[in-house]
């Protein structure tokens, strides 16, 4: 009687740990899948984020900011009268 | 018993076929051992080989930042797209619109693919931008694919090109701090075992070989904005007087950072095809000059150390000639009697000869050698120059009288910034610098009053009268010294010139000290005082007003506009 006890006893612990390997084979699957498609956004962003660094320093290159303030904005430099020292 | 018995041939039968049957079952089982046992290791490296994988884990450059952190060079990711001949060639009636986008002939890039018929790698087209790269992915032609590389950009251009360097096709450091610093920039790729599917898809990730070691950023010490600066009053220099080329440098005096280096004419370090030479080398540290008349501050300070000469001592400087073996040495007038400080600002040739003359040697060698000239600066860049200062050992009296006024000897612009910036810092020298955070170790060269006296005798040599006049910067004070020397050619002096001016400000308490170089003036001007002193005020204008240093001459100011303060 014993016997056949843990005959089922080993039994269905088999059984529970095939079906949790099969469940965490899954499990781990879509885990990677994941992980790959999180390695992709990454690029993606990584690729943008270097061509907004591009962007930025095209966009801030001083001779371009100089030209911008001078001729469009019509900016100029303040002459002497316009500084202000603070002397202690 | 002569007939057989059937019993017996049916027994036969049956024996005969279990014996087969026995026989197969025993060469099954005997492969069967011979494959998962004999050559099971063989067989699974194969069947591995054909689904497991090591890949590479890419890792991209690190970038150049300038002191603000703004990128000097960056690498982005691109797309280099190849193709399978045998299977693109499947496909043909689709290479017309691929070779719309790739911009070739359909016809041209068929007779090339059909040439590589039987090979298995074909690159259609390095480096795409990635916008491209998708417009041809979206074709979904068979056996085209696509290669992740990187590429070097440098968003500030020609402003930077000769101090940064570029990269070749393999992202590899080959000039300038690229190459310099090659090691920390680069990162180290690593590599991983993957299993991959039919269609090339990463299944699963086995395990980590190596692994991927990022490059690291590099944090210059160089103002991208003073840079920018710079390079457009040297351009603007340069070209005003038809010189051939010019360098300018700008030194912070408190730490040894280089501010600024730019060199005209410069190039595009972000096309794609650079034209090889001249125009590469970094002027300010591979090229040596002949200083001429900025050299004669460092030989006053000589004479001054020996207990030679003081700053209101009297020197004759009648008749505005003097030979020295057999040699004459010219002033460009008579300036008649001098104190060494006019000798200074007048820039007279005569009197720095009488002074250097009573000297030792040794001595003048030996202070020109603390103040650094004849060694490497010590920044590591590639190709930098030490100039060059003989040995006094072998110096013969006309030698150590042009010595005085800069001949017989030659230096790099970066090497007279660097003694110019230890006069302005009370005689310490430092080691320049282009990266950010290094400790440069000082040096003291000079004795704090002697370089204070030197200081105040260069303040001199800008104000009204003075060969620097043009250097002065407006509500600041300034000190500096200009130099006009003779090319040396072929057939000995030429009339071709090198305009020069080194100097700092504010003087009343130095912050950055500057040179600038001028190469070759075509344009009837050629003294240092004209050519390169409006240069050096431009830029150090632009320097004090970027690093937010307030005025020191208020006075001036105010009285320029009338007010009161």
């Amino acid at each position: 009687m014993t016997r056949w006890l843990l005959f089922a006893v080993l039994l269905i612990s088999l059984m529970a740990s095939a079906m949790g390997i099969v469940v965490l084979r899954h499990e781990s699957r879509q885990l990677f899948g994941a992980l790959q498609a999180a390695a992709a956004d990454r690029d993606v962003a990584s690729v943008e984020w270097s061509r907004l660094q591009l962007e930025q320093a095209w966009l801030a290159e001083t001779g371009r900011v100089e030209r911008e303030a001078r001729e469009r904005l019509n900016m100029q430099r303040p002459g002497q009268v316009g500084i202000l020292v603070e002397q202690r | 018993m002569s007939a057989p018995n059937p019993h017996a041939r049916r027994l036969i039968r049956v024996w005969l076929t279990a014996g087969i049957m026995l026989t197969i079952a025993l060469l099954m089982v005997v492969r069967a051992v011979n494959l998962q046992i004999t050559e099971a290791e063989f067989l699974q490296g194969q069947g591995e080989a054909r689904f497991l994988r090591q890949v590479a884990i890419p890792t991209v450059r690190g970038n150049i930042l300038d002191r603000n952190g703004e990128p000097l060079a960056v690498s982005t990711p691109v797309e280099s797209v190849w193709a399978h001949p045998g299977e693109l060639l499947q496909a043909i009636d689709r290479l017309p619109a691929l070779a719309a986008l790739l911009e070739t002939p359909a016809d041209a890039l068929e007779r090339r693919l059909t040439q590589r018929a039987t090979r298995e790698f074909v690159w259609l087209r390095r480096r795409i931008n990635p916008d491209l790269a998708d417009e041809i992915r979206a074709l979904a032609i068979p056996g085209v694919f696509f290669q992740r590389e990187y590429r070097r950009f440098y968003p500030t251009g020609e402003v930077t090109a000769q101090i940064l360097g570029f990269t070749n096709i393999d992202d590899v450091g080959q000039e300038g701090l690229e190459l310099a610093y090659n090691s920390w920039l680069q990162g180290e790729p690593g590599a991983k075992r993957v299993i991959k599917d039919r269609l090339g898809r990463v299944v699963q990730n086995v395990e980590l070989v190596r692994d991927a070691r990022p490059g690291r950023d590099l944090q210059l010490t160089l103002d991208r904005r003073l840079q920018y600066l710079a390079f457009r009053e040297l351009k603007t220099g340069v070209l005003d007087v038809g010189a051939s080329s010019g360098s300018v440098v700008v030194l912070d005096v408190t730490t040894g950072e280089i501010l600024a280096m730019v060199n005209f004419p410069s190039y595009n370090p972000n096309a794609s095809i650079r034209a090889v030479g001249e125009n590469m080398r970094n002027r300010a540290m591979t090229d040596v000059i002949e200083p001429g008349s900025v050299i004669k501050p460092f030989a006053v300070a000589a004479a001054m150390e020996a207990g030679l000469a003081y700053p209101e001592m009297l020197i004759d400087t009648t008749p505005g000639t003097m030979r020295v073996s057999g040699h004459t040495i010219r002033d460009i007038r008579n300036f008649g009697p001098l104190t060494v400080e006019g000798v200074l600002a007048r820039s007279s040739n005569v009197g720095m000869v009488q002074l250097v003359l009573s000297m030792d040697a040794r001595h003048l060698w030996g202070v020109y050698s603390r103040l650094g000239f004849g060694t490497v600066t010590g920044t590591g860049f590639p190709g930098e120059s030490a100039g060059v200062l003989r040995d006094f050992e072998r110096w013969r009296k006309l030698e150590q009288a042009t010595l005085s006024y800069g001949y017989g000897l030659s230096v790099t612009p970066l090497q007279l910034v660097r003694a110019m910036a230890a006069i302005a810092d009370d005689g310490r020298l430092r080691q320049p610098s282009f990266i950010l955070g290094t400790d440069n170790p000082v040096i003291s060269v000079l004795d704090p009053d002697l370089a204070r006296d030197i200081n105040r005798m260069l303040e001199a040599s800008t104000l009204a009268g003075s060969t620097g006049t043009r250097a002065q910067v407006a509500g600041y004070r300034v000190g500096g010294k200009t130099g006009t020397t003779r090319k040396i050619g072929a057939g000995g002096y030429e009339s071709r010139y090198v305009s020069s001016f080194a100097g700092f400000a504010p003087a009343s308490r130095p912050q950055l000290a500057a040179v600038v170089v001028i190469n070759d003036p075509t344009g009837g001007e050629f003294f240092g005082g004209a050519v390169a002193a409006p240069v050096f005020s431009r830029v150090m204008d632009a320097a004090l007003r970027l690093s937010s240093i307030p005025p020191d001459d208020l006075d001036v100011l105010m009285a320029a506009t009338g007010e009161r303060p």
